[in-house]
Formats: structure tokens, C-alpha cells, sequence
């Protein structure tokens, strides 16, 4: 049996969750999942003013507080901190070890060929359209807008890695069920056909993917009683060579890990349940078996799968525009109908000065803004507070800003009882929108790298 | 026979995948899962949703666990960071599928 504990659920989780999981008991691997569908993006803008950047400096800063635990224990480390420069992470996660007193003992291994931004021309070239997953769109509709590109790659490279000796994986784009089913190939020995025990790990992989969301993080099952969420335990994966595993948490933390809480993450995010296509296995959700079998403990079995598919999926990002987004809050009483009558002002002035949107959105924040107001029903007079909140989007960033300028004066100019943000003027933000498609395996080919940290 | 609002009976999570949305809906006993398959079809999300879903909902059944899954598509004004919603990632839809009320 192996434990792998997953620290981070997306990059601007919790800084301390890495620490406790590597203090609060015994475990062998610790993931870390940095990369959301947008954060390539964002690295990739740094990397090209920077070629230092790119990487997910949170993971280096971690290292080196956790740097005692990681040597001393032995615990092994599998992050896609890399982001679109995991070398340059790597080098900087061996400077963090060197800081913390602990140099020449690890080997950190690197896996790259994810990134595909410089083949696009060429891809393209030769008919592989890359067409957008939802809309069937050719990608050289947006070629020249293109941001980052990444193909999600599977879990055999990691666990190439560590079998080439890698105390600390760093992966650029990787699917984010391979941070704990790479350590498990490497573990158990387990085949690229052994398509049970692979469907096994991704079902696994997919419960701690989301970090505390499997914990009694965002649980809605009696979610008021679930004890010391401020020290909530991250989940921890106790995996079996033949494909059992269970869900827990170290013993002495907050949360609870139950049947209620981990099904509902298990159909988070997901489509087709009959067909959970990970890079290197198709699983299949109705095939899960699930008991409590003790406190704070899920045990699954049963997981079936089938061969994967000759596709990679790709993460590609585009700018597409801008958009801007601003607030001002009306009080009681009738705090509804005056931020409703405020946006009846605003957009007659927007009308008369021309600006055109290709989107103009009102929400009213407290009375309906989640929900929509078919479901939430006539909101009361008496609500304490109404928050107007107006959003546009557009190609041209002028209409944008011109935008921003119209609505703090309507504090002084429209309905009474208004508060705004101290900030004033919304911000104008530059849209990066995401394109998925997908890729044939044989055009991208994962590379490992070892070194001496 | 009693109408019930589903919080009654189930719970759920949603999320987001581009501009659709997911919501998983689990019974919150497994005798309740029945009324889930008979009354909580794709159509009458669909209607529920008639405000910000702008496309197909799509139902799937995974009885070993006591759930339905839902994608609801063109729902999120465009998703992730196109989107001008509040709740741009559909994660409040979870709940706002709980009000919706079935006999038991």
C-alpha cells in the first residue's frame, strides 16, 4: 500500500496544506496540482517578458519550507508546477533545497513536450486543424491570437521519472489524474493495458485532484456541523497494487471524508460517466464501488476501463477582447428597485454615447445575481443591501474603458442610499478565452530529464 | 404523496466545463434515487434553467452511486474568464437545482 497525499487544488490553494499533509502522519507521495484551464495562459505571458518566469514560484517556496520533511522522510513529490517552463522550476526548486541546507541529496525529474506552441504553424500546416472541442472552429480561425498551447500528457513519463530515481517530479501540463497515478504505475508495476487498474487510479486521482473539496470542503451534506473546518485535512490516497484504494485524511484534523462527500466529488466536473477519458484510460464512473468503512475513510473498488484513445486533449489559449466589471451598492429600504433603476440610468447614458458591446450584463448581488431571477423569486423591499453590479465585453478596449467612467458619478447623479468601492473606476482586463481540442498521440512526444539537485 | 423542494432528497455539486455546466444530483438516501430518474428529467432541467441555459441538457444516470449527472451547454455566458457573471463557473447551480420540487 502506498499513501499519496494531495496538497493543492488549484495554484491559490492553501500555502500551509503542503506543510501539514508532509507533518500530520506518514506518507509517500505528496501531488501538487497548480495548473487550471487559464493559469497556462498566465504563465506563458510571463515567460515571453521573462525567460526566468513561467513556473508556479509558490511550489519553490514551498519546497524549501518542507525541504527537512521531503529529505529526512523520504516523502517523494509530483507536482505540474512547471507550468511552461519547468526547467527553469526545477533549477529554482534545487536552489530552494541548497538554501534550506539540503544539497546533493535529491534527483529532480523533469517531464516536458506538453508544449506545443511552437508547432502550431506546422501542425496546422499539415491538416491538423485542431478544431475547438465545443464550437468545431479550425484553430487558424484565432492562430495569430494564440497564447499558450499544451497537450494534457498521462502518467507514464512521471512514473519513468521515478523510476529513474526522482525524489521530486516537475511536469509542465500533465491531466491532473496523473499526479497521483504516475507514483502508482511506478509503485505497483502496473501496464499501459492493465486498463482496470489504470481506470482504478484516474477514479482515485479525480477525488484528490480537487484537494479539500473531498474532505468536507464545500461539502452541502450537513455542512454545518462538519467539524474544524479551519483545520481541515487534505484528502490522502491509500492506494493497493490491485486497484483497491481508500480515501482518508491524517488523523487529528478537520473535515470528514464520507460516502456523501467524496460522491459529490466524484461527479464534479465530469461528462459522460460511461466514458471518463484520462490520457491513458477511459474509466468508467458506473462501475465504482463505494462504503464508509470507518471514520474519515471511503473505500472504493470494482473500477473498470478501456482502452484509451489516439488523442491527447490540448489546452490552447487565445486573447478574444476585453471586458470590465463594476459595482455600486444601494442600502435599505428598497435597495432592489433603486439599483434596479440605477441600471435603467446607466444604460440610457451608455445608449447615448454610442457604446457599442458585443455583451452588457446586469446582476443584482443579494437579491438574485447567482440564480438568476426566474428561481430566486421577488426579492423584499426590506433587504439591508443590494449590490448593482455591470459588466461589458467586447473586441476593442475603447467603448471598454469608456465604460468604467459611468459609474461612479452615479453616486452623486442617480438614486439615493449608494456606495461604491473605494478602488473607483472598474479595471479594463484583457480576455484570454480557452480553446480545447484535440491532438493526435503521435505528434507529441513526453521527454524526461533527471538532475542533480 | 408530498411535494417536496429536492434539498429534501438530494444533494449536488456543479462546476464547469467552458461554457456548460455540470451538475451531479446525488440522492441523499438510495430509495430516493427513483424519484430522481422518474421526475428530474433532462427536459425539466432544461425548463428550470430556462434563464441562463441557452442550450441541450444532456442526462446521465449512475445508479452504483445514487446519482444523476447533468450538462447543461451554452449556460455560462461563455465560461471561465469570457464570462461576465458573478458566478461564472456554474458553482452556485448546484443548490439552484435543489429548489425544484418533486412528489414523494
Amino acid at each position: 500500500m502506498i499513501r499519496i497525499a494531495n496538497a493543492q487544488g488549484f495554484w491559490g490553494d492553501s500555502l500551509e496544506a503542503p506543510l501539514d499533509q508532509l507533518r500530520g502522519g506518514p506518507i509517500d507521495y505528496l501531488t501538487l496540482d497548480y495548473l487550471a484551464e487559464v493559469t497556462m495562459s498566465i504563465l506563458q505571458k510571463q515567460f515571453s517578458r521573462d525567460p526566468q518566469a513561467g513556473y508556479a514560484r509558490d511550489f519553490v517556496q514551498m519546497i524549501e519550507r518542507g525541504a527537512k520533511e521531503i529529505v529526512t522522510r523520504g516523502v517523494k513529490v509530483v507536482a505540474n508546477a512547471g507550468g511552461v517552463n519547468p526547467e527553469t522550476c526545477a533549477a529554482a526548486t534545487a536552489a530552494s533545497l541548497k538554501r534550506a541546507g539540503y544539497a546533493g541529496r535529491l534527483k529532480i525529474g523533469i517531464v516536458t513536450g506538453d508544449n506545443i506552441i511552437n508547432q502550431l504553424q506546422d501542425l496546422t500546416s499539415r491538416g491538423i486543424e485542431l478544431r475547438n472541442m465545443d464550437t468545431g472552429e479550425p484553430l487558424s480561425a484565432i492562430l495569430p491570437r494564440v497564447r499558450s498551447a499544451n497537450a494534457y500528457l498521462g502518467a507514464f513519463p512521471i512514473a519513468e521519472a521515478l523510476g529513474k530515481g526522482a525524489n521530486i517530479v516537475i511536469t509542465g501540463r500533465c491531466s491532473d489524474i496523473a499526479l497521483s497515478l504516475g507514483p502508482e504505475i511506478h509503485e505497483f508495476g502496473w501496464k499501459p493495458d492493465d486498463w482496470n487498474l489504470l481506470a482504478a487510479g484516474a477514479v482515485g486521482g479525480h477525488v484528490i485532484e480537487c484537494g479539500a473539496q473531498a474532505s468536507g470542503g464545500n461539502c452541502q451534506v450537513d455542512w454545518e456541523n462538519i467539524p474544524d473546518l479551519a483545520d481541515i485535512g487534505y484528502p490522502i490516497l491509500e492506494a493497493e497494487r490491485d486497484g483497491r484504494f481508500a480515501i482518508t485524511k491524517h488523523p487529528g484534523t478537520g473535515g470528514r471524508v464520507t460516502v456523501a462527500g467524496v460522491t459529490e466529488q466524484l461527479v464534479y466536473e465530469i461528462g459522460d460517466p460511461r466514458a471518463y477519458i484520462a490520457p491513458d484510460v477511459i474509466a468508467d464512473f458506473t462501475s465504482i464501488q463505494l462504503q464508509q468503512a470507518g471514520q474519515d475513510r471511503v473505500q472504493f473498488w470494482g473500477i473498470q476501463g478501456r482502452a484509451p484513445t489516439d488523442f491527447y486533449k490540448v489546452s490552447i489559449s487565445y486573447t478574444a477582447g476585453f471586458k470590465a466589471v463594476g459595482t455600486m451598492t444601494y442600502g435599505w429600504p428598497d435597495a432592489y428597485k433603486k439599483a434596479r433603476a440605477a441600471d435603467r440610468i446607466l444604460r440610457a447614458r451608455l445608449d447615448r454615447l454610442g457604446l457599442k458591446f458585443d455583451a452588457l450584463h446586469t446582476e443584482f448581488v443579494g437579491a438574485n445575481a447567482c440564480h438568476g431571477e426566474a428561481l430566486s423569486g421577488e426579492p423584499s423591499p426590506d433587504l439591508a443591501e443590494v449590490t448593482l453590479r455591470v459588466g461589458v465585453r467586447g473586441q476593442d478596449a475603447a467603448p471598454i474603458e469608456r465604460f468604467t467612467r459611468e459609474l461612479a458619478p452615479l453616486a452623486l447623479n442617480g438614486p439615493p442610499v449608494v456606495t461604491y468601492p473605494s478602488g473607483g473606476k472598474p479595471k479594463v482586463e484583457e480576455i484570454v478565452a480557452y480553446w480545447p481540442a484535440l491532438i493526435p498521440k503521435k505528434e507529441v512526444i513526453a521527454k524526461v530529464t533527471i538532475v542533480e539537485a | 404523496m408530498a411535494r417536496v423542494q429536492l434539498r429534501e432528497i438530494a444533494h449536488a455539486r456543479s462546476g464547469d466545463k467552458g461554457d456548460a455546466s455540470n451538475i451531479g444530483l446525488i440522492a441523499l438516501k438510495p430509495e430516493h434515487y427513483a424519484v430522481l430518474v422518474s421526475q428530474v428529467t433532462a427536459e425539466r432541467v432544461k425548463h428550470h434553467f430556462r434563464e441562463l441555459c441557452h442550450g441541450e441538457v444532456t442526462r446521465y444516470e449512475l445508479p452504483n452511486l445514487h446519482a444523476l449527472n447533468f450538462l447543461l451547454q451554452k449556460t455560462l455566458d461563455g465560461g471561465g474568464t469570457v464570462s461576465l457573471r458573478t458566478d461564472a463557473q456554474g458553482k452556485t447551480l448546484s443548490a439552484a437545482l435543489l429548489r425544484m420540487e418533486v412528489d414523494i
